[in-house]
């Protein structure tokens, strides 16, 4: 107990807070200089309120036909895009992870090169995927997978190859210590380590896909989007409002689909 | 079940007779493989909706070549101005959204944690984050610009909003997990509301909050660089109108920048993170 007091005692005292004082001013002086520059007209400001209200109303009531007619097959490919997305992304990220793994690869070069590659995919926002596969392989479902996947790999490996690098050496060494072969010591002494990180992060991945996947539609990467942005364009609010509930309704779906699947396997 | 399992169930469980017990048991012997194949199937089923051939494949990698090469050289000079000025935007709004939602997220983290208010005031709260955080910021994007016009201040709506259904949602997580002894014994001292929240409830869930910050600003910073894609300020706008006009060239050049941008954020937090341990 005092020895845990004495800890905390030093952690507020001497450069770490200094470090934070400077941390708490830099944070102040980005706010001022922010609120400066961006250009805030205050009579648009003033008048959101009434502007949101009055598209609201606009909403009011939503189209149903439209929902059966248009926005269902369109979801149900939104929910297409982002499974495939997700597969192909475990596929193509096993891999990777592995050799991005320091228990497994020791090579640093090899590391180093997984660990950009994760980087630069996670960097690039997936709408702006969206738009290089577009240009590539014309509009069309097919953008949408490949920009889900390139998003994904990122998050993906640097989540799994955390998770192989956590696993214990104890079982590893047990399999290694009767001769298995290196695929066996992957099978039976990192896999079942694995296995609920896994599926947890492919679930978790899968989850976030079908969000992101809702909107490549506006640069014409497939699924409800595509729907969403015609409908704002011809100002068919109604038709937009079936649009959102429906978006909503999927996420929280598979929100708890999600959430339950999880339990299930951790 | 794996075979395992199942080959020794079968030799220890006495055999069903009934109908019904029969098709249970063989639900609970085969449910995962069932629900795998079901699986399969339904990725096969997408997999032929969504029109994927190998000829499109190939068709898409011949493309992808001459995509690329009409990408290099980055060209950061031609429009040097604007990319400057939008990069510094999507970064000013990423700054202010972050800190806007976590001075909202405070009093609506209080007002939606179960163990301290009734439920008639955190159901409409955590229904409002639960809004704010089911739909992409780029959708939420689409609506301010059609509320506020172009421009900056909808993005600023848009990550504020996104902020606090974020920021919100893992705050009122972390006030549900606080130790109520300590709320209890600021009370029975006969401290008032405002008192309790202040010396009961924020000490105990303060430490975390840099840690949500700066987490949230990461992701504001990320999507203030896509937002511009609808019209809602940043680099974005700049990045869609140079793909527009077929520019890829200075669409490469920004894609750079914003890696760059992202990978130095990525560094600068984990420093933060460090010092606020």
């Amino acid at each position: 107990m005092s020895e845990n007091l004495a800890k905390e005692w030093k952690n507020h005292v001497g450069p770490k807070r200094a470090l934070k004082t400077v941390f708490y001013a830099i944070i102040i002086a980005a706010l001022v200089v922010s609120l400066r520059n961006i250009e805030i007209i205050p009579e648009f400001l003033k008048d959101t309120p009434e502007q949101l209200m009055d598209l609201f109303r606009r909403m009011w009531p939503i189209d149903v036909k439209f929902l059966w007619g248009f926005v269902a097959p369109s979801i149900l490919e939104t929910i297409h895009i982002a499974t495939l997305g997700t597969i192909a992304t475990l596929i193509i990220t096993f891999p990777l992870a592995v050799l991005g793994s320091k228990n497994i690869v020791r090579n640093e070069g090899i590391r180093y090169v997984m660990k950009f590659i994760f980087v630069a995919s996670r960097s690039v926002n997936s709408l702006i995927w969206a738009l290089f596969y577009v240009a590539v392989f014309g509009p069309g479902p097919v953008a949408g997978v490949m920009a889900i996947m390139s998003r994904s790999i990122g998050f993906v490996g640097k989540l799994l190859s955390e998770a192989i690098e956590e696993s214990s050496r104890n079982q590893i060494e047990a399999v290694i210590s009767v001769g298995a072969p290196p695929v066996s010591v992957f099978l039976k002494g990192f896999w079942p380590q694995i296995r609920p990180s896994f599926l947890s992060i492919a679930l978790l991945r899968w989850d976030i896909n079908i969000r992101e996947t809702a909107v490549l539609g506006i640069v014409g990467a497939g699924g409800i989007g595509l729907l969403l942005e015609s409908a704002i364009d011809v100002f068919h609010w109604p038709g937009v409002a079936a649009i959102l509930l429906s978006i909503f309704v999927v996420v929280l779906l598979a929100e708890f689909l999600v959430t339950n699947l999880r339990k299930k396997v951790i | 079940m794996d075979a395992l399992t199942r080959r020794v169930l079968k030799t220890q469980e006495p055999v069903p007779t009934g109908g019904m017990e029969k098709v249970r048991r063989f639900f609970r012997f085969y449910g995962v493989q069932i629900l795998l194949f079901l699986f399969v199937v339904y990725v096969l089923f997408a997999l032929s909706r969504l029109g994927i051939s190998p000829k499109r494949i190939s068709e898409g990698f011949t493309q992808g070549k001459v995509f690329l090469s009409r990408l290099f050289p980055p060209d950061f000079i031609t429009r040097w101005d604007d990319i400057r000025h939008d990069m510094l935007e999507s970064l000013e709004i990423a700054v202010v959204a972050s800190i806007i939602g976590i001075l909202l997220s405070l009093p609506l983290g209080l007002l939606g944690a179960r163990n301290l208010m009734p439920s008639v005031v955190t159901w409409p709260v955590r229904l409002f984050i639960s809004l704010a955080r089911a739909f992409n910021p780029i959708i939420i994007g689409i609506i301010f610009v059609k509320a506020v016009g172009f421009g900056p201040l909808a993005g600023l709506l848009t990550l504020s909003v996104a902020s606090v259904g974020f920021i919100g949602k893992l705050f009122i997580e972390a006030v549900e997990e606080i130790s109520m002894k300590q709320v209890e014994a600021v009370r029975a001292s006969g401290a008032s509301f405002l008192s309790v929240i202040r010396f009961g409830v924020l000490p105990q869930v303060s430490a975390r909050f840099i840690g949500f910050g700066m987490y949230q600003f990461d992701s504001n910073l990320r999507n203030s660089t896509t937002l511009g894609i609808v019209g809602a300020g940043g680099i974005g706008g700049t990045l869609f109108a140079a793909y527009q006009r077929f520019d890829y060239r200075i669409v490469c050049a920004i894609v750079l920048l914003i890696i760059g941008l992202i990978i130095l954020d990525e560094y600068v937090s984990e420093r933060v993170r460090r010092v606020f341990q």
